[in-house]
């Protein structure tokens, strides 16, 4: 409730304490995800071997990409909760235009995944944006209908794998420099968007909007405007996550995705992006989806039932939550201090 | 003084709603559900001959129980402006302890006694991370959904208990020669009980408090973190013995029941008129809600809708439940503009 005022210039030496923090976070997650591997690496060294290095690269990817888009959206102080059914819904429409157009280049079926997220991005958005009702209630609404209409779509009839060309599959399994493709695709997402959200205005508007949304207003921000573009890429990088996950699995029922929502929310939120709003960074996201991946294999690798996976990820959360407040506290309060010293001068 | 200082605490930029002005609002969109509930029942009267039997208002009951009886707590928890995304995760963790216990040879009673203080112990863990260490409750539920859905799995893996005795295991029949389940018997018992609780006492009126205004409430002296916690160990309590009925009507327990339920009981709270932000909300709006969801079900199960573009129709109503007040309000705020420029044009 005590949603005070954030002062608008804060003092370098304050600022620079609180990237200080961000950069040690994304690095406390690099940290961890090292120990993981390093202590399971001893308790079973096939844990390194290239077979296994390389599912801890692309089994992460997808979450990967779609929590960079839920970061935006997160930063802006809503949430989108659509992306999973977004993703079972492209899934299928890509896989059924292969049925139909079976010489369909990788490309051209890779951007026609990410049209589809865009239209149910843009539906969520100018709802959200323009009708002004909260975004947890109208990405739940749409979480449903989507779903429903693929599973309209789909009726029954699942994609088979006969139907997707090889040079698609490829894409999901194969690896360029023993790297593979899906990672490649993710990190390449992850850079670029982090890039634009360090650089660019209407980047930073998106942490102004989260931060202080009345505030972003008097400051001049177009506030619908950027929330829509938030979910618009939250949808659209949903819809290619959509494409990749027919790339990956090259077959698709109505429930492909089910559930991915509540994964990508924990990634981003392991990731260091406050929850509500205004800071936070898509490398930090992806870095959570990562670590929570790698706990996943580590576990299985350590021969550890794999029934403690989700035990083990949802007790990380917990922590991952309770760091960043015990931060977030700790910064206000060197805030306060430097400030009431530079008052003092 | 004490009272200037407290009309002076909510000069936020919302406008000033008093309980009356809420009241009035709600009581407005439950007549607008109850219109909707009667075109409900004459839509599955029309489309199925059996509509209007004994039978579909009892399986209705019985699919809708469990999820029902989380709805209520659910319900209290998001007026105070709060949210538990747990509770499916804490159903399924309590059925999963049940099956564990009784397949090692408990006592059941003794086993039903245990999942019930797991329930209290898991809703103390949400409530004393949402309110002694501040933490925002989406991301914290969140967390235990995850958590206690993992318990449940290291608990019973990918086991079936089975072979619960007879005796509990007929609540998956009417009662008696009536045609009312059981879960949902329990449902109207306990939706009286919080609709008394809600709307008739102090309690509830501290509830609302909270929800509207959370500072204001703290400084009125109500305890306003004792209030959000005990609601919380309620709602771990509630969804253990929902875990308890489940497990009896389904006569069987795995470590996945009731997995992605949490979203239903939210819908179902919001398409009752709970707000989101808080502090608005009734459970006869809720009990509302309850009704035209299960007869929806039924009418659309009839005519062999498969329950997944059933979604759809959940998917239609949540958005209709938040872009109508929204729009009603659209509608004043223009009107009072045009007014305004009417008056300024004289």
């Amino acid at each position: 409730m005590s949603v005070i005022d954030h002062p608008l210039t804060t003092a370098p030496s304050g600022a620079s304490f609180v990237t200080k923090i961000l950069r040690f976070r994304e690095l406390a997650i690099v940290v961890a995800i090292l120990l993981v591997f390093v202590v399971t690496y001893f308790k079973n060294s096939s844990f390194a071997s290239t077979a296994s290095i390389q599912q801890m690269l692309s089994g992460p990817s997808i979450i990967m990409l779609l929590a960079v888009g839920e970061t935006l959206v997160i930063i802006t102080r809503n949430v989108d909760l659509s992306v999973g059914s977004v993703l079972g819904l492209s899934a299928y429409l890509v896989g059924d235009l292969f049925v139909h157009f079976p010489g369909m280049p990788v490309p051209l079926a890779l951007l026609m995944g990410l049209l589809i997220g865009l239209v149910c991005g843009v539906v969520n958005g100018v709802i959200v944006a323009y009708a002004r009702v909260p975004a947890l209630v109208v990405t739940l609404g749409m979480l449903y209908i989507i779903r429903g209409v693929d599973a309209l779509v789909v009726n029954g009839v699942q994609i088979q794998p006969s139907a997707i060309p090889q040079s698609f599959v490829n894409l999901g399994a194969g690896a360029i420099l023993g790297i593979p493709y899906l990672f490649v695709i993710a990190v390449v997402v992850v850079v670029i968007v982090g890039y634009v959200m360090r650089t660019f205005r209407p980047a930073r508007d998106l942490y102004a909007i989260g931060s202080n949304p009345d505030a972003a207003v008097l400051a001049g921000v177009r506030v619908q405007r950027r929330v829509l573009s938030a979910f618009a890429i939250s949808g659209a990088l949903a819809g290619l996550g959509g494409a990749l996950w027919l790339a990956e699995f090259a077959t698709v029922a109505s429930t492909a995705g089910t559930g991915y929502e509540l994964d990508v929310v924990a990634a981003v939120v392991v990731g260091g992006v406050a929850i509500f709003g205004g800071s936070g960074t898509v490398l930090g996201a992806g870095l959570g989806a990562l670590l929570l991946n790698t706990i996943d294999q580590a576990l299985v690798a350590a021969r550890v039932s794999s029934f403690w996976n989700q035990a083990v990820a949802g007790a990380l959360l917990l922590v991952a939550i309770a760091f960043d407040r015990y931060v977030s506290v700790r910064a206000e309060k060197i805030l306060r201090v430097e400030g009431a010293r530079h008052g003092d001068d | 003084m004490a009272t200037t200082e407290l009309t002076a605490l909510p000069m936020v930029h919302e406008e000033p709603r008093t309980l009356n002005s809420v009241l009035r609002s709600a009581i407005r969109w439950e007549s607008g559900l109850v219109v909707l509930f009667v075109i409900s029942l004459i839509y599955g009267s029309t489309v199925s001959g059996y509509f209007f039997s004994g039978e579909t208002f009892f399986f209705a009951g019985l699919n809708f129980g469990e999820i029902a009886i989380m709805a209520l707590p659910m319900t209290l928890i998001i007026i105070t402006g709060e949210i538990d995304l747990s509770v499916a995760s804490m159903l399924g963790l309590s059925a999963s302890i049940l099956g564990y216990l009784f397949m090692h040879g408990w006592n059941i009673w003794l086993a039903m006694a245990v999942c019930l203080a797991v329930g209290v112990l898991g809703g103390a863990l949400n409530g004393l991370l949402v309110t002694k260490l501040g933490l925002p409750s989406i991301a914290v539920t969140i967390g235990t959904l995850t958590l206690y859905r993992g318990i449940a799995l290291i608990v019973l893996g990918s086991n079936t208990a089975v072979g619960f005795p007879a005796s509990f295991t007929k609540i998956s029949l009417p009662i008696g020669s009536t045609h009312i389940a059981y879960d949902f018997a329990i449902f109207v018992v306990l939706a009286v009980i919080f609709g008394v609780v809600l709307h008739m006492t102090s309690v509830g009126r501290s509830i609302y408090a909270i929800g509207l205004q959370s500072e204001t409430a703290y400084f009125s002296g109500i305890r306003v973190k004792r209030i959000k916690f005990l609601l919380y160990v309620l709602s771990g309590f509630l969804c253990a013995f929902a875990g308890i009925l489940y497990t009896f009507q389904q006569a069987s327990s795995a470590s996945d029941t009731g997995l992605g339920l949490e979203l239903n009981v939210v819908a179902i709270a919001l398409f009752g008129g709970v707000s989101i932000f808080g502090g608005r909300g009734t459970i006869f709006g809720v009990v509302l809600s309850v009704a035209i969801f299960a007869s929806l079900q039924s009418s659309l199960t009839a005519i062999n809708v498969s329950a997944q573009a059933q979604s759809i129709v959940t998917g239609c109503l949540l958005l209709v439940s938040v872009l109508i007040p929204n729009a009603r309000e659209g509608v004043v705020r223009v009107r009072a503009q045009l007014r305004r420029r009417s008056k300024a044009s004289l």
